[in-house]
């Protein structure tokens, strides 16, 4: 045990001595080096990297449907084209999945303005149709609200002056501005009643200040990613169904 | 016959130690050291370059050519450290599709270090990140998420001392509350620990145990937030720690045209960099270090 403790000892001292002559920084210097085309690439990773780009180019790229007309969301005051477009298909995918899953009929569906990245070129409708109109990883959520929560609703909707795509309402405005009367699955807003909004957890989370959305009674989470939802839908279809009606309705 | 044994192999052990210590100290007498770190953060995906035609970022970027330019370093300073900040997953179809297996096939190629680990790692859920480990020829560092109750444990170290060329270098990480941020259900049962606190610990551990040369900081917490100026991130760690040498950040995508500098607790200078984010450019910094015990304080800051 003596000479286990000598060993020791030992290297102890030899760690010592190695420590002093440790080394300092003099000098540091900082760039930022900018990787742009006056690089000359390495073709080896372009060789490894290729045969994964071309199995996304080709799913990406295999046409699932037509659309008959550009859907753009820069046209229109109160509905787009692809807004109602969008509204209207999470609102039948996330119906049925909702009463699968809950027993219970959705009424209406709310999206966000600014959560449309792309336009959907007349012609063909590819996976990466999808990929560009929903980039997010955004998934659709279920809210119940009082009647009372639908109101506050069209009143934001009506404040923003944004198109944002909803289906299952119509709201009735004079010219004014002053809401009228709301429609919800075209029967009279009940102020008592529970409804079932579909949305994205990024709104319901308090994305957009849509804040009559933290007001709930209830959440159900659909685990349904809305770009999943497009490429579902156009691989039913052989043609998008558009809706150009409108669901602000100025007296 | 056992005890006689092992009393003749404590005592040559003795001796090597005592001939080799010596002769290796002396090795390094009066010497000069060139270390080069080489860092990205908040890559997404961007394995392709930009397209020429898009309206922001032309023709930038690109793992080919970052792989070409690292290379060229390589050749002219050995002695390189290859870093990550973090979120090199989410942001291209190559994602969607890989889960990350090709981000990270790619880092290893390219002789990545170390990465550590930001919020979008978590965008598969923490399976879908343990299911991409086996990609990854380099470290996970992150210290103060605790990952002990999760599929990630074991995987992941709080800090790692890299040995470049005799210089130690002690590389910790941390990453952003994940709280708010990301799906409870996506990181499950990772804790976030306090930043200040675990740094504190790690710079501890990697001065006075590790005897570090060059204590590095890998950040994933943002550099500064403008509208919530006391959440922690890079800019205050920097002030609120002492004997971090260089915060290397990411998250917030800020593109620093140079290093800044900030006072740390001792009136000692800190390096806090950012290089944007989507491989859009290298970051580089050089230590030069050395053992003049007489001529070594302090250290002049080129940026």
């Amino acid at each position: 045990m003596k000479i286990k403790h000598f060993v020791l000892f030992i290297t102890f001292i030899v760690l010592i001595s190695c420590s002093s002559s440790s080394y300092k920084v003099s000098k540091i210097e900082g760039s930022k080096i900018e990787i742009n085309d006056k690089i000359t690439t390495i073709s080896s990773y372009d060789d490894y990297i290729k045969p994964y780009r071309d199995h996304i180019n080709k799913d990406l790229d295999s046409v699932l449907a037509y659309s008959s007309e550009t859907l753009d969301k820069s046209k229109g005051q109160w509905q787009t084209n692809i807004g109602n477009f969008m509204a209207d298909i999470c609102f039948e995918k996330a119906a049925l999945l909702f009463e699968k899953r809950h027993q219970k009929k959705l009424n209406v569906c709310l999206l966000n303005h600014g959560g449309i990245r792309s336009i959907i070129p007349k012609g063909k409708i590819t996976t990466r149709t999808a990929f560009e109109v929903m980039p997010f990883e955004n998934s659709i959520v279920v809210i119940a609200l009082k009647g009372e929560q639908i109101e506050e609703m069209a009143s934001y909707f009506i404040s923003e002056k944004k198109p944002h795509p909803i289906s299952g309402v119509k709201i009735y405005i004079d010219s004014d501005n002053l809401i009228q009367r709301i429609l919800i699955q075209n029967k009279p807003l009940d102020k008592s009643a529970i409804y079932y909004v579909a949305t994205s957890d990024y709104l319901s989370n308090g994305g957009d200040n849509m804040a009559f959305f933290q007001k709930n009674e209830d959440v159900y989470d659909l685990d349904y990613k809305i770009r999943n939802i497009l490429i579902d839908y156009f691989k039913e279809v052989d043609t998008l169904k558009v809706s150009s009606e409108n669901r602000i309705i100025i007296n | 016959m056992k005890r006689r044994t092992f009393l003749k192999n404590t005592i040559a052990s003795s001796a090597l130690v005592s001939i080799a210590g010596p002769s290796l100290c002396s090795f390094d007498s009066l010497k000069s050291k060139h270390l080069t770190i080489l860092h990205t953060n908040d890559v997404h995906s961007h394995i392709d370059p930009f397209p020429a035609d898009h309206p922001k970022n032309p023709n930038m970027g690109g793992v080919a050519r970052r792989s070409a330019l690292i290379e060229n370093i390589r050749k002219e300073n050995p002695n390189v450290l290859l870093l990550d900040a973090g979120d090199s997953f989410q942001g291209t179809p190559y994602y969607n599709y890989f889960g990350g297996e090709l981000e990270f096939k790619l880092m290893s190629r390219m002789g990545y270090d170390a990465t550590t680990i930001g919020n979008h790692e978590f965008d598969n859920g923490i399976e879908g990140l343990a299911a991409q480990v086996p990609h990854a020829n380099f470290k996970f560092i992150s210290a103060n998420y605790d990952f002990k109750n999760t599929i990630m444990d074991g995987f992941v170290k709080p800090y790692h001392v890299f040995h470049k060329n005799g210089i130690k270098v002690g590389v910790f990480g941390l990453g952003v509350e994940l709280a708010g941020l990301v799906d409870k259900k996506l990181y499950k049962e990772t804790i976030y620990n306090d930043p200040v606190e675990i740094s504190q610990d790690m710079v501890s551990i990697l001065k006075n145990q590790e005897k570090c040369d060059i204590v590095i900081c890998l950040s994933h917490i943002g550099y500064q937030y403008k509208n919530e100026p006391n959440k922690i991130c890079d800019a205050l760690l920097a002030q609120k720690t002492k004997d971090i040498d260089l915060i290397i950040g990411g998250h917030t995508h800020t593109f620093l045209d140079k290093p800044s500098v900030f006072d740390n607790l001792n009136g000692e200078k800190v390096l806090v960099n950012q290089v944007g984010c989507y491989g859009i450019n290298l970051g580089r910094i050089d230590f030069h270090l050395n053992n003049d015990t007489k001529t070594s304080n302090g250290k002049s800051i080129i940026i």
